[in-house]
């Protein structure tokens, strides 16, 4: 049976693993980078508007960053599982 | 030469020859961390607690702006005043997690323990336990409706949401807790290995000399942010079993 990859056997699930391996990281990478750069923006300008609230917009943000990173994170590991599983 | 670097498996990066072993009881590196990052909590603030100067110094300096910094940054500002209770078990988790975190960049240990999935899911488990028993404790049964069936959602809705909260209130908090702070400390782990292997594997290489040292600097770097990822991942998993127990305790409405 022939494959994109042209692989027979049992190569064949490896490749596919190791190919996975580096597109579920790198998409799994957009979305929280995003997040993240946007989050942490919109908190420095409301640091910048408002220094008086500075400490609870940080903590609000630690939070936020915490919850949003959690998506690249759970990509990093299947990156592992899919690599070296 | 360089492209034939041979870098170590994921075996080789976090398994651990036993120190000793009875049995099939198995002793080593990172149980070593563990009881060694258990060790200094409780000497911290055993000698800490046993001195009484007005003026701190020293180890009552560290323990004193330890507890202040949690309980002005994390408990007050998270459950407030009805949270002062839970100082104690969030304090040492906050030290434990830090030790162990930082072994990442000390000599001879340069592992951290989190980078194994059991320590941080031992201690996502015990946050979870501790804020289902919280709730239950604080609200009774009423709880688990509080949690499973929000207020002020349409009742035909409840076929969409309770799902959905039991998914995320019970499985994937603890999981993701877990997660995070093992994948964070892994992928440092992981980054510090792969600049040590590749600062060696450069200076080895005749030609690649210059270039070893801009990877040596790197790894410097990498170090240096790798602490501060030590203290972050463990104040972001305090401030979260913070937040979990504070919902447990007040439900929202």
């Amino acid at each position: 049976m022939a494959t994109p990859l042209g692989l027979t056997g049992p190569e064949t699930a490896k490749a596919y693993a190791q190919i996975s391996a580096g597109f579920a990281y790198g998409l799994a990478a957009i979305g929280p980078g995003i997040g993240i750069g946007y989050l942490v923006g919109q908190s420095v300008q409301a640091m910048a508007r408002q220094p008086e609230a500075a400490g609870m917009v940080r903590t609000t943000m630690f939070l936020g960053i915490a919850f949003t990173e959690a998506l690249a994170l759970i990509g990093f590991v299947v990156f592992i599982l899919l690599k070296f599983a | 030469m360089l492209l034939g670097l041979d870098f170590p498996g994921i075996d080789h990066i976090v398994k651990n020859r036993p120190i000793f072993s009875v049995g099939s009881f198995h002793f080593n590196k990172v149980g070593l961390i563990c009881l060694i990052a258990g060790g200094l909590t409780l000497i911290l603030f055993a000698i800490a607690g046993s001195r009484h100067a007005l003026v701190p110094k020293g180890v009552q300096n560290v323990a004193e702006a330890g507890v202040d910094f949690i309980e002005s940054g994390i408990v007050l500002e998270v459950i407030g005043e009805s949270g002062l209770g839970w100082m104690p078990y969030l304090t040492s988790l906050f030290f434990f997690i830090f030790f162990c975190n930082i072994m990442e960049v000390i000599p001879l240990f340069q592992i951290p323990a989190p980078a194994r999935m059991a320590i941080p899911l031992v201690l996502a488990m015990l946050t979870w336990v501790i804020f289902i028993g919280v709730g239950i404790k604080h609200q009774g049964a009423g709880y688990f409706k509080e949690a499973l069936f929000p207020p002020g959602v349409p009742t035909a809705l409840y076929i969409l949401v309770t799902p959905i909260e039991l998914l995320s209130t019970f499985i994937v908090r603890p999981f993701s807790l877990a997660v995070r702070l093992f994948a964070n400390m892994l992928a440092g782990h992981i980054l510090l290995v792969t600049f040590a292997v590749l600062t060696e594997a450069l200076f080895r290489a005749r030609w690649f000399l210059p270039i070893s040292a801009v990877t040596f600097v790197a790894f410097v770097a990498f170090t240096a942010f790798e602490i501060l990822v030590a203290v972050l991942q463990a104040y972001i998993f305090t401030i979260l079993t913070a937040v979990y127990i504070g919902g447990a305790m007040h439900p929202e409405h």
